[in-house]
């Protein structure tokens, strides 16, 4: 085996562990989707209250940016500290990732929201919520898509490195790799799923931000 | 519209920020219903400020302010605002939803059933004056005017009965600003509706308004119909935001016909003979003459005409001048008398007081030293050989 082609041992890895490999594929999936969905639950809230009472705005992002200067494998030893090893540490660690960018992009996407379509929608008589889902947040909508873009492509390599506490996903594959003699196929096998997966999910959520995008506001800023 | 009901009425309000900033205070207008009324200061005046309580968008500091017979805190302040059309400068529509959405944006907000609300918008859409098709549209995909068009119907779209305006053309070129005043006014004046509008361009108020708030430093300097402001300006401020030029314009408007008239006609009394009254013609260079009694009282005229055909027969003025004379009192309104001299083709009309007493005559000569005035200006008044001038022009005038 070992002395044949790189390309060839990766196929026969392929074709005889192709059930197992989509397993971790969906696993690894799910780590980083769970991750930042905690974090878009937390964050696109917090980034609205945020906007609107903006002298709290720049002390927590500021905090969020110091969590995203940690590095990721300290992290997640700090947190397996705390929740010991296992799938919860890496989904933990995602969100504490995730929070910044979903924070910044919710809290400047509800920040530039023209000020005076605010003061009109309100002066036509709409409630703060009516404000809220009507104005503000279908206008703000693609730039907090494009935060949760950002967020979930990092959330897919973070979650490669969350192998270490054994979560299990495509890391493992490569950690295995990396242990064993004449690793590479393995690596392979699990870093290139990882990097399509990244792929795929950032082109899919930017179609979904396009969806998004209000019709014609954008044109009309280029003006 | 002196009877018309009290629609939104200040009183002694004030708006202090921080307990320190005033921007405005005391405030007291009363602004009826089917008025157009315009706000008009330089910025940091309290315009805005004045009219964005009416809605409750500010709430005031002190005073109140009635809204149909109740102060506006009893309101619930979003039910305030959605009674109350809104219109901002630059924009107020929704960038996301087509103009039909923004157009119906309050009706969906009052849950109007849809069919009602399609009818509202294909009907506003008219009224703006643009296609039907353009309900399908987003606002960027419209001109900055067209897309005032629609901000302004969609004020109407819950049948408010009053209107704000803030500045609304202020971002449009002059053609387009001028367009939508036509339409602002012809909505105002066809539909009834009450409109608050805050301005800083003078001739936009002057265009639209039937009564006008001039403020400057949070305080109302003057509160009166546009004819009035003109006419007296409160102070030096008014006197400045409407300019020399207007000031100048309104005054022919109301010149009366006293400040422009000649106080010394040619004339002669009833006892004179002919040829004293021929030698009158001659020194004067004029060809007709005014005709009074000993105590100066108008009878009527002569003219060089008739002496000829009678100078045979009769001797004096008494028996031949003609009374078939209009005339004017000193107090009459410029603009009526210019038109009868300039329509109807007398040369001059005597001016009287209210006793009949001859005091004046007003010429084609004396129109134009109006018209050169507002050419010119009048600094040349101040020089006594130039005031001098119109004089000789008089008479040189009535000799045609």
């Amino acid at each position: 085996m070992a002395n044949q082609p790189l390309w060839n041992q990766l196929i026969f890895y392929f074709s005889h562990n192709g059930m197992y490999l989509l397993q971790q594929f969906g696993r690894h999936f799910l780590i980083s989707f769970y991750g930042v969905l905690l974090a878009a639950a937390v964050g696109i809230p917090l980034g609205i209250y945020m906007a609107n009472h903006f002298h709290l705005g720049d002390f927590i992002i500021s905090i969020a940016n110091v969590i995203q200067t940690i590095p990721s494998l300290a992290m997640l030893s700090i947190i397996m500290l705390w929740l010991g090893l296992g799938v919860n540490t890496v989904i933990v660690t995602i969100f504490l990732y995730s929070l910044l960018p979903i924070l910044k992009n919710t809290y400047t996407g509800m920040k530039n929201v023209d000020p005076n379509t605010i003061d009109s929608a309100r002066g036509m008589g709409m409630t703060t919520f009516q404000l809220l889902y009507m104005v503000k947040l279908p206008l703000a909508m693609s730039v907090i898509m494009s935060g949760i873009r950002t967020a979930m492509v990092v959330a897919i390599g973070n979650t490669a490195i969350g192998a270490f506490v054994g979560a299990g996903g495509l890391g493992d594959l490569i950690i295995r790799g990396t242990n064993a003699t004449d690793g590479a196929p393995l690596i392979l096998a699990g870093a290139l799923p990882t990097a399509l997966m990244a792929i795929i999910v950032d082109l899919l959520i930017g179609l979904l931000q396009k969806y998004f995008e209000p019709t014609g506001y954008f044109k009309e800023q280029e003006e | 519209m002196a009877t018309a009901k009290e629609i939104v009425s200040f009183r002694d309000v004030a708006k202090i920020y921080h307990g320190r900033a005033v921007a405005v205070s005391d405030v007291n207008i009363t602004v009826k219903e089917g008025e157009f009324v315009c706000f008009i200061g330089t910025s940091g005046s309290g315009k805005t400020t004045t009219m964005r309580m009416i809605n409750r968008m500010i709430e005031p500091s002190k005073g109140s302010i009635i809204f149909k017979g109740k102060n506006i805190r009893k309101y619930d302040p979003v039910k305030l605002r959605r009674t109350i059309g809104y219109v901002i400068q630059n924009n107020g529509l929704m960038p996301h939803m087509t103009i039909k959405d923004n157009i119906t944006l309050v009706p969906k907000l009052l849950k109007w059933p849809q069919e009602k609300m399609d009818k509202k918008a294909t009907e506003l859409i008219k009224l703006a004056e643009l296609p039907e098709s353009y309900l399908d549209r987003y606002p960027a995909e419209l001109s900055g005017g067209q897309q005032q068009r629609i901000g302004v119907v969609r004020a109407l779209a819950a049948d408010q009965d009053i209107i704000l305006m803030d500045e609304p053309f202020g971002a449009l070129d002059p053609i387009t600003r001028d367009n939508l005043q036509d339409l602002v006014k012809h909505l105002q004046e066809t539909l009834g509706k009450t409109i608050v509008f805050v301005t800083h361009d003078m001739d936009e108020a002057l265009k639209l308004a039937t009564h006008i708030v001039i403020m400057d430093s949070g305080k109302v300097i003057q509160d009166d119909t546009p004819d009035n402001i003109l006419q007296h300006p409160a102070n030096d401020f008014v006197k400045n935001l409407l300019g020399e030029e207007r000031l100048l314009q309104a005054q022919q408007n109301t010149l009366s016909v006293g400040d422009i008239m000649s106080k010394n006609p040619a004339r002669i009394t009833l006892g004179k003979s002919l040829s004293e009254a021929i030698w009158e013609m001659s020194t004067k260079h004029v060809d007709s003459l005014l005709v009074t009694d000993d105590n100066n009282k108008l009878k009527g005229y002569i003219d060089l005409e008739t002496i000829n055909e009678h100078y045979s027969k009769d001797s004096s003025v008494s028996d031949i001048y003609a009374n078939n004379l209009i005339k004017v009192k000193k107090t009459s309104f410029l603009r009526d008398t210019s038109e009868r001299i300039l329509k109807q083709g007398y040369k001059y009309v005597p001016v009287v007081d209210n006793d009949n007493t001859l005091i004046g005559i007003v010429t084609r000569a004396s129109l134009v030293n109006v018209v050169y005035d507002a050419i010119w200006g009048k600094e040349e008044l101040e020089n006594p050989e130039d005031a001098n001038l119109p004089a000789s022009i008089t008479k040189g005038s009535e000799n045609a």
